[in-house]
């Protein structure tokens, strides 16, 4: 599904992110680790095809095709989508009418899927003005589950929600990632940033990766790491940073 | 029901300019309506029982208590457009008055339509007498053939009485050889409201106005919005006053307004002379293309007891917002347009709705060309 090769990313003048090598297969969802400011949020936006990342070397495959130089509403017309940690507020745009936008079309399944995730009373408010964290999240949640995309990307789904939103949050993104089909037959994949791992109770996970520094420094079973982490910190993954 | 309004000697692409301003040539959802080509009045009616609209002239004829009521609030000596008004010896223009306790759901349109000469002179009064509640919705534009130019001077007097509300929305679509210069006051009674929305969303060569209301009863309220584009070669000076004289009034004046490469002047002024006023100003101003986007606030208080504020904000289009539209699949140009006609979406409230939905209308047909 994706594939990154040998990349290296640029803000402003500054390297970020050095020599990224990932792989995600077909209905594999993986877990991406590391301490705040490591460069996780950055992979994700890059891979988004946000702006202000410069993609200095490397490549990135999407189903078979070259997108490294695609704009981000080309990417996620083939496909990629993502739910940001801090969306933007925007004045005046109301979230049902984007939603009609990101439809085009089919725009009769909104008001349902809305109440599913008891959004169907923000219909008429403007995105995420005076949202709550887990109001922000299921915002962002039904925006997917409208563009229905192939990779899904996931920044801290989790943060700043409640136990009761992180159920029905997890929930619905576990059966937009197809969670609930048996494994042979998921074809939709994922890449989760998660410092808690909370999340992790409503998707099973394939693999994980650690970034430090802009680099990702080890791959494993995901919830071996995060026990790991969890128990000892970033602190053997620091130091991993020099042996 | 009111008569459709007689269309035999306007162009099609003259009414389609027309409708762009809110006019209903099919009259149905208004209750009445005044239409002024150049100089002739050529419909004037109103089916509301209670509701009159009438040609300046007759009304003045009719009623003789009306002259307390010209030149009332504006001066004949206030500038050079208030005197060409004045010295006319056929004044135009309409008078609309609602009488006590009436109420119009359908709003009345008022259409004023410069086709041929130089200057279109009017000269308006509106009523709304005590416990009363009126609509206009005034669309202004100027003909396909207006070639050399021409010149709209308009004087408006607005009377809110007691408990009464008034909601004057005026939408213009003139063209780049129109200078507009209107020029109107109001004077708001105890509890009265008045609203006063205004949209140009298309190029005119210059239009300068500055609404006043002076809030003179107890708990009155006025809210002023303007919603406006300049293109390249349009000069818009607007604003709007509001003179906050009765204990417990209240003011509030929102601007949008973008510029791609025209010029807007944004002025505000709110003067709070009583304890217990109330006033807000707002001005946000987007920079499309480079242009000239001066905002001039002002916030006036003279007694201990007036809150008034004011922010203004001018900028460009936030990145962050076109690019978490393009992630979600929509193109740079469509999200671009949908995040401005975001920031054009201003809600007035207390408005009726098919007003709402007229500027909103308004708004959405720039849309579609992408502002």
């Amino acid at each position: 599904m994706l594939d990154i090769r040998d990349l290296h990313v640029k803000v402003g003048d500054k390297e970020v992110l050095h020599d990224i090598n990932l792989h995600i297969g077909e209905g594999e969802t993986h877990v991406l680790l590391g301490p705040n400011g490591s460069g996780k949020t950055t992979l994700l936006m890059t891979i988004m095809g946000y702006s202000n990342y410069t993609i200095t070397e490397g490549k990135i495959t999407f189903k078979g095709e070259d997108v490294t130089n695609m704009k981000a509403h080309e990417r996620a017309e083939r496909g990629i989508g993502m739910l940001f940690q801090r969306p933007p507020t925007i004045s005046g745009l109301k979230l049902g009418k984007l939603l009609t936008a990101i439809s085009r079309t089919k725009t009769e399944d909104i008001p349902e899927l809305a109440k599913s995730l008891h959004m169907d009373k923000f219909l008429e408010r403007d995105i995420n003005k005076g949202f709550s964290g887990g109001e922000i999240k299921r915002s962002e949640v039904l925006q997917l589950m409208i563009q229905n995309p192939d990779f899904i990307m996931l920044d801290e789904p989790e943060s700043g929600v409640d136990i009761e939103n992180i159920s029905l949050i997890g929930t619905a993104i576990g059966s937009l990632l197809e969670k609930d089909k048996h494994i042979v037959k998921r074809q939709k994949s994922g890449l989760v940033i998660t410092h808690t791992g909370y999340i992790l109770d409503y998707l099973e996970t394939d693999r994980g990766h650690v970034m430090c520094d802009g680099q990702i420094r080890c791959h494993g079973n995901p919830r071996e790491i995060l026990k790991d982490i969890k128990k000892h910190g970033y602190k053997e993954c620091l130091e991993c940073r020099n042996p | 029901m009111p008569q459709p309004v007689k269309e035999h000697e306007i162009s099609k692409a003259d009414r389609e300019r027309m409708a762009q301003t809110g006019i209903d040539f099919e009259m149905k959802n208004r209750c009445g309506s005044y239409l002024q080509m150049d100089q002739d009045v050529v419909h004037s009616e109103c089916a509301e029982a209670g509701i009159e609209v009438l040609p300046y002239k007759k009304a003045m004829e009719k009623y003789d208590w009306l002259k307390e009521y010209a030149w009332n609030v504006v001066s004949p000596e206030k500038d050079e457009v208030t005197k060409y008004v004045a010295a006319q010896k056929e004044p135009k223009g309409y008078v609309i008055i609602a009488h006590k306790g009436t109420n119009n759901i359908y709003p009345i349109q008022a259409c004023l339509f410069l086709g041929r000469e130089l200057i279109q002179h009017v000269h308006n009064i509106i009523i709304a007498e005590e416990g009363a509640e009126l609509h206009i919705i005034s669309g202004c534009s100027s003909g396909e053939h207006v070639g050399k130019g021409g010149m709209h001077y308009g004087v408006s007097e607005f009377y809110v009485k007691k408990n009464a509300k008034i909601s004057f929305t005026m939408i213009h679509n003139w063209s780049e050889n129109i200078e507009v210069y209107p020029r109107s006051a109001s004077i708001v009674e105890e509890n009265g409201v008045f609203l006063s929305n205004y949209v140009c969303m298309q190029p005119v060569k210059k239009i300068q106005m500055y609404p006043t209301a002076t809030l003179k009863g107890a708990n009155s309220v006025a809210r002023f919005s303007s919603v406006v584009i300049a293109t390249p070669g349009s000069y818009m000076d607007l604003g709007s006053r509001a003179i906050l004289v009765g204990p417990g009034s209240s003011a509030e004046l929102i601007t949008r307004a973008i510029t791609k490469g025209g010029t807007i002047m944004s002025r505000g002024h709110i003067a709070g002379k009583t304890a217990g006023t109330r006033g807000h100003l707002e001005c946000k101003g987007l920079i499309l293309k480079d242009g000239i986007i001066y905002a001039v606030p002002e916030i006036e208080g003279s007694v201990v007891g007036t809150e008034l504020s004011h922010e203004a904000a001018v900028g460009k289009l936030a990145q962050e917002e076109i690019e978490y539209l393009m992630a979600r699949g929509l193109d740079e140009d469509e999200a671009t347009a949908t995040i401005i006609r975001g920031f054009l979406d201003v809600k007035i409230s207390g408005l009726p709705e098919a007003l709402q939905k007229q500027i909103d209308a308004s708004i959405d047909e720039a849309e579609k060309t992408g502002f």
